[in-house]
């Protein structure tokens, strides 16, 4: 694991490119802080706010820092390198997902002083400002094991970003497409068919193989479909709390906006990131048997 | 010691690359690994090496199961694959310090075990350049480096010399050879001269079947037979009865037509031991069937690579009669290369 910590520290910060996406994530939270916390309409010391604008940078660091970890690896060949040590799949994973969380770790630190800075000049509530560091850290680094485990499944990195993109937009969003879903039984129906249709495609994905995904697909559709025929209700909030899920803007905006340490969103995203990063390390082990 | 055994690999699209192979690589010695394109040479390399898993079959590494003792078995070899595995944005230096790490070098040894192979692999000069901008021959040079530092008791490597000017080729070579020493060395390669120089043994693949294990030297001369070219003037039937009145029964016969006008080519086998061009000449001379060329050739690599992966006989055997091998000694053929360089070539108007 140590050994392919360093290599992927050196190769990111051997270019511009590390030291782009800390520029980057400092520059989108600076931009925020300059119209919450310095002067101008607000001027408020709650520098959770700035995060809570801020974290509209994982939109462009994510998929653009995820996109080269596997699939590049996997185009250039160098993971013949990798996968010929005497090292483990884990080691791996774990490797290069400690160096992505590092380059968002390092702003994060930086962030550690702004409040600091602030109280010099006001009060500020240290718990809610520290507390909002740590879940936009946590809420990144969720981002990066999905944007990672998306890296495995292909050897373009176009591709991988492209879908890391929608993921991480989609996650963001989430909060707004809810109050637009319609929650008629009709349209909960129609929506999990939906998510149906992509978990086969997912499964298509993962096994290459058209039959198992069609069966798992077949299988899942016709419970859709009994429930909505049995009861539809079940659908109905089954869809809202399935989509509140991945919203994860909602999530944070207590812990961001009110104060309110809710840990359960915590304890979400460590269990969200430890899944996807179980998931790349199974899908690279899956890649050699193919 | 590498021992495989019935090793198949099926792709998830139902390509079956490797079917059934079994072989056993003995400790110091340099193996060749020979086969057309898409023969399966790179995917059992990928599989031995740990990076495919198999379809079924088993390979042992030192006694280390590649999959059930896969750590333990990856320490023991190192390898080159067909395309280098590099990290553009490092140099020489830096990258092979990440390989040292990753072959769980001790730290104390690093700078040392570095510094060795850059030498040995002439990289002194480049070594603190970025990957990216050295030449193929130097790129292939590094990832060279990667595979033997560390000293592991096997070394595989994937078409080594690709893309390399004349003189690397050589140092390559050279380097290859040392490394017998204490290593066991897999190489494939399409270049069979260099193959028949380096190798002790050689393994033929074809599609994905072992056709050929054997040593270098039985391959060579393994057939105990040798081959004279001729074109003559006349017709195949008088010609074919003169040669066979001359040499006798134990030889094998190919005509083909000659590119000069009323000529035959013919290209004669027969066991080793006999020179039959002074006989030949004189008794097409009596039959008065002008002998417009007669050379010597030797039973190449070539035609036992081909032989064997081409499934079937040449197409310039027409026909071929009875025969037997039988086993050429070492002063024999010392003796007739001797005569080949004088009158080897003879022609005549």
């Amino acid at each position: 694991m140590g050994s392919v910590y360093k290599k992927e520290m050196k190769v990111m910060f051997s270019g511009m490119m590390g030291f782009i996406f800390i520029a980057v994530i400092l520059l989108v939270v600076g931009l925020f802080m300059r119209v919450y916390n310095l002067g101008g309409a607000y001027s408020l010391s709650s520098f959770e706010y700035s995060l809570n604008g801020g974290i509209w940078a994982y939109l462009v660091v994510v998929p653009v820092l995820t996109m080269r970890s596997m699939a590049e690896e996997t185009k250039s060949r160098t993971d013949q390198l990798l996968f010929t040590s005497p090292i483990s799949m884990a080691d791996i994973v774990l490797g290069k997902y400690l160096a992505m969380i590092t380059v968002i770790g390092i702003p994060c630190l930086v962030f550690c002083f702004y409040p600091l800075i602030f109280s010099a000049y006001g009060n500020v509530n240290f718990l809610a400002s520290y507390a909002g560091i740590l879940i936009f850290f946590l809420l990144g680094a969720m981002l990066i094991s999905i944007g990672l485990f998306i890296s495995t499944l292909t050897d373009s990195q176009i591709i991988s970003a492209v879908i890391s993109f929608v993921v991480v937009l989609m996650a963001l969003l989430m909060s707004s497409i809810i109050s637009l879903v319609e929650s008629s039984s009709l349209a909960s129906m129609a929506a999990f068919t939906v998510v149906v249709a992509l978990v086969t495609l997912l499964v298509k994905v993962m096994t290459k193989d058209w039959t198992i995904a069609l069966i798992v697909g077949i299988v899942l559709e016709v419970g859709v479909l009994a429930l909505f025929f049995i009861d539809s209700t079940i659908l109905e909030t089954a869809l809202s709390s399935l989509l509140g899920s991945f919203a994860v803007f909602n999530m944070i905006e207590n812990i961001l906006f009110d104060g309110l340490i809710d840990l359960t969103v915590y304890f979400y995203f460590i269990t969200v990131t430890v899944m996807f990063l179980f998931l790349s390390v199974q899908s690279l082990e899956k890649r050699r048997w193919s | 010691m590498i021992e495989v055994k019935n090793l198949t690999k099926i792709y998830s699209g139902g390509v079956k690359a490797v079917d059934n192979i079994s072989f056993r690589i003995e400790p110091g010695k340099i193996y060749g690994f020979l086969g057309p394109n898409g023969a399966g040479k790179s995917t059992t390399m990928n599989i031995i090496t740990g990076y495919l898993a198999a379809t079924s079959g088993t390979v042992t590494i030192n006694g280390y199961d590649i999959f059930k003792d896969a750590k333990k078995a990856k320490s023991c070899i190192g390898y080159l694959p067909e395309q280098p595995p590099l990290y553009q944005e490092l140099t020489p230096r830096e990258y092979l310090d990440i390989c040292a790490g990753l072959k769980k070098i001790p730290k104390s040894e690093r700078p040392g075990e570095i510094a060795t192979v850059i030498k040995r692999t002439g990289l002194e000069k480049v070594q603190d350049r970025l990957i990216r901008s050295l030449s193929k021959g130097y790129k292939q040079r590094v990832g060279l480096a990667q595979a033997i530092i560390g000293g592991p008791d096997i070394i595989i490597l994937d078409e080594p010399t690709v893309g390399l000017d004349p003189i690397q080729i050589i140092e390559i070579r050279e380097l290859i050879k040392s490394l017998k020493k204490d290593h066991t060395v897999i190489l494939s390669s399409h270049i069979l001269t260099e193959v028949n120089e380096i190798c002790d043994s050689i393994l033929i693949i074809n599609k994905g079947r072992l056709v050929v294990e054997n040593t270098t030297e039985n391959l060579g001369s393994n057939d105990g037979k040798e081959l004279l070219l001729l074109t003559v003037k006349g017709k195949s039937e008088a010609v074919r009865s003169v040669i066979l009145k001359t040499v006798g029964e134990k030889v094998g016969l190919a005509f083909s037509k000659s590119s000069e006008s009323d000529c035959v080519d013919v290209r004669i086998e027969y066991p080793a031991g006999k020179d039959i061009r002074e006989d030949l000449s004189y008794a097409f001379a009596v039959a008065r069937i002008p002998v417009l060329g007669m050379k010597k050739d030797t039973v190449s690599l070539e035609e036992v690579f081909i032989e064997y992966t081409s499934g079937e006989k040449t197409q310039e055997q027409e026909d071929v009669y009875e025969y037997e091998p039988s086993d050429a000694g070492a002063e024999e053929s010392n003796e007739t290369s001797g005569k080949e360089n004088s009158g080897g070539e003879e022609e005549n108007r």
